[in-house]
């Protein structure tokens, strides 16, 4: 017996233990950096950007940036408010857009479609979130904004655009060139994304509750509205977080279609700005120190806001996901 | 209408709603490659590979100089950030599963998967293109490595976590040290998987434009210098797109539609290799 302990505490190649502690040592220190690089990536976008845009804040102070439309090369005075409220306003648009388009194509897959038909429409859709962002401006210059112009826009100034109120925001030259068409293209970019959370979450809503709510005669919608949607609200919410948050920083589609215009208007039909679209265009060519701080500076405004509503995205998925162990 | 009319009615109305947004969705993906085969496909001949971009006014060009650089900045791209995923993956998977670093590592991974790429090109050109003094391929390719890391990461943490842990406990019952167990039994056995979430990180950065367009910015000139400005495909498209002449336009499309054929093929590609096994 005790030969037998020596022999396992001292295997014959003494070499052994230390190659093995030492791989060990070596292979997880490696991948342990790997993994803190990722880290240290999100610290360093962070710290370079604010380097970058400090001058600018400097001289215009952080608030009084961001709360001024001013955007004037050659006096060197920038203000953040116009291609800011372009971003906000063109990703609202596409989120009231996309949103309900996004459910029903969760509805669609997950209650309707039989089986054969889940995985072709799927994935078709999802296709469209694999289309480059580029394509998709490209193809909303030269094909969606005149089309959009033609027959879209005269519609809705002709409907919308006489109420009382709102009628203000449906009013614009008949360009397609806009604010509103912008949206429109971000709404197709992130249906992809908000349907295909859905769809999963929809998913994990066990079968005896849709089965029991049927057998009490409930309708399809009663399901989906009364039973699927309640216990998955906060997966859905998550979703079109992340939504949000792609629609915030797409660049090229919004550069094509937007208009690159610094003056702000109520009109969503006018030409507009965000910020990807502000920095994709002037960044090569600002000259001058505060030129481009203040590009930087847009950009780091840019990265928090995008940050906090996809960190805020992942946290109610998270949440999503313990529930649902939590219930199983 | 008593009630049970009322419900029926209020179930096809939104059913039918449910159904329209499905072809919606659809119609807008029908509508876009139709665009690209109507204008792109005639303009993609021998021509397309062999010649490079027109200048101004230039009447004969194609693409040669534009897809070769695209070619090195994804290639360079995915050699610089796979290996940093993929050992970022693993340490996730079977180093550090529940170790304090990890759970922050992957949920910053998650957000960083979704950040605007824009701001990664900014990143990239105050890193490397201010202290280098000029725009340059290598500029370009380390910003494409920052979009490939957390692809690579989730998908390889995703298909390591897949390997059953009694395959784990074999190896290391034989006597493996866990660096063998690791590379030996778990990495080949979630080989194929690996090699998806690669193909998923190239089909995501082949079409990127935003961070190379203060990165490697472009070059109207066939070139293999890494260390100056390289043509690439993205950034002729947004120039050729905007600019004045119809033949650019011509050679915009066509160089839309190679991208858009790749990107799909490569979606198509991993969604065949990642199908569960019946």
């Amino acid at each position: 017996m005790n030969t037998t302990a020596e022999t396992l505490d001292n295997p014959p190649e003494s070499s052994g233990h230390a190659s093995r502690a030492i791989g060990d040592r070596l292979f997880s220190g490696v991948s342990w950096l790997a993994a803190a690089t990722v880290l240290m990536v999100l610290g360093a976008i962070i710290v370079m950007l604010y380097i970058g845009a400090r001058p600018a804040f400097e001289k215009f102070g952080f608030w009084h940036f961001l709360t001024s439309a001013e955007w004037n090369p050659v006096t060197e005075v920038f203000g953040g408010l116009s291609p800011l409220v372009g971003t906000l306003v063109s990703s609202a648009i596409a989120i009231i857009i996309g949103l309900p388009v996004s459910f029903g194509i969760a509805v669609f897959i997950t209650e309707m479609a039989p089986p054969w038909f889940k995985r072709p429409v799927g994935t078709a859709i999802e296709l469209l979130a694999a289309i480059p962002s580029i394509i998709y401006g490209m193809w909303g210059l030269f094909v969606f904004a005149p089309f959009f112009a033609d027959n879209i826009q005269p519609a809705l100034t002709d409907t919308l655009g006489a109420l009382p109120l709102v009628g203000e925001l449906f009013q614009g030259p008949p360009l397609g060139i806009s604010v509103f068409t912008a949206g429109i293209i971000l709404a197709i970019m992130i249906i992809p994304f908000i349907s295909s959370v859905m769809r999963d979450v929809f998913e994990t809503v066990p079968a005896e509750l849709r089965e029991s709510a049927f057998g009490v005669g409930c309708t399809t919608w009663e399901v989906v509205w009364n039973v699927v949607l309640p216990l998955t609200k906060v997966g859905v919410v998550g979703g079109i977080m992340l939504g949000l948050g792609r629609a915030l920083g797409e660049t090229m589609a919004v550069t094509f279609v937007i208009g690159n215009s610094h003056a702000l208007h109520a009109a969503l039909f006018e030409p507009g700005n965000s910020i990807a679209s502000t920095i994709a265009n002037e960044f090569t060519e600002a000259d001058g120190e505060v030129y481009t701080a203040a590009l930087v500076a847009l950009g780091l405004i840019l990265f928090l806001i995008t940050f906090v509503v996809l960190a805020l995205a992942k946290l109610m998925l998270i949440r999503m996901a313990r529930g649902e162990g939590r219930a199983s | 209408m008593d009630i049970y009319t009322r419900r029926k009615a209020i179930n096809y109305l939104n059913l039918t709603f449910a159904t329209l947004t499905t072809l919606f969705g659809l119609f807008f993906l029908t509508w876009l490659l139709w665009i690209l085969f109507e204008r792109g496909f005639s303009h993609v001949d021998w021509n397309l590979f062999v010649l490079d971009t027109p200048g101004p006014g230039d009447e004969a060009g194609g693409l040669r100089n534009a897809i070769v650089g695209s070619l090195m900045l994804t290639v360079v791209g995915v050699l610089i950030g796979a290996p940093v995923g993929i050992l970022a993956g693993t340490y996730l998977a079977e180093f550090g599963r529940y170790a304090l670093i990890s759970h922050a590592v992957r949920f910053i991974n998650d957000v960083l998967l979704s950040a605007p790429s824009i701001v990664i090109g900014v990143f990239v050109y105050e890193v490397m293109v201010i202290p280098m003094g000029n725009f340059s391929g290598w500029s370009g390719a380390v910003a494409l490595s920052i979009i490939v890391i957390p692809v690579v990461v989730r998908t390889t943490e995703d298909m390591l976590r897949l390997v059953p842990d009694t395959m784990r406990e074999a190896a290391a019952a034989l006597g493996a040290p866990q660096w063998k167990v690791v590379t030996r039994v778990v990495l080949k056995a979630a080989i194929s998987g690996v090699m998806t979430g690669i193909l998923l990180a190239i089909a995501r950065i082949a079409g990127e434009t935003a961070p190379l367009l203060f990165t490697a910015l472009n070059n109207q000139f066939f070139t293999l210098n890494m260390d100056r400005p390289i043509g690439n495909l993205p950034v002729m498209i947004f120039n050729f797109a905007m600019g004045p002449y119809d033949n650019w336009h011509d050679l915009a499309w066509a160089g839309s539609l190679l991208i858009t054929l790749t990107v799909l093929a490569l979606n198509i590609l991993t969604r065949i290799f990642l199908r569960p096994k019946k």
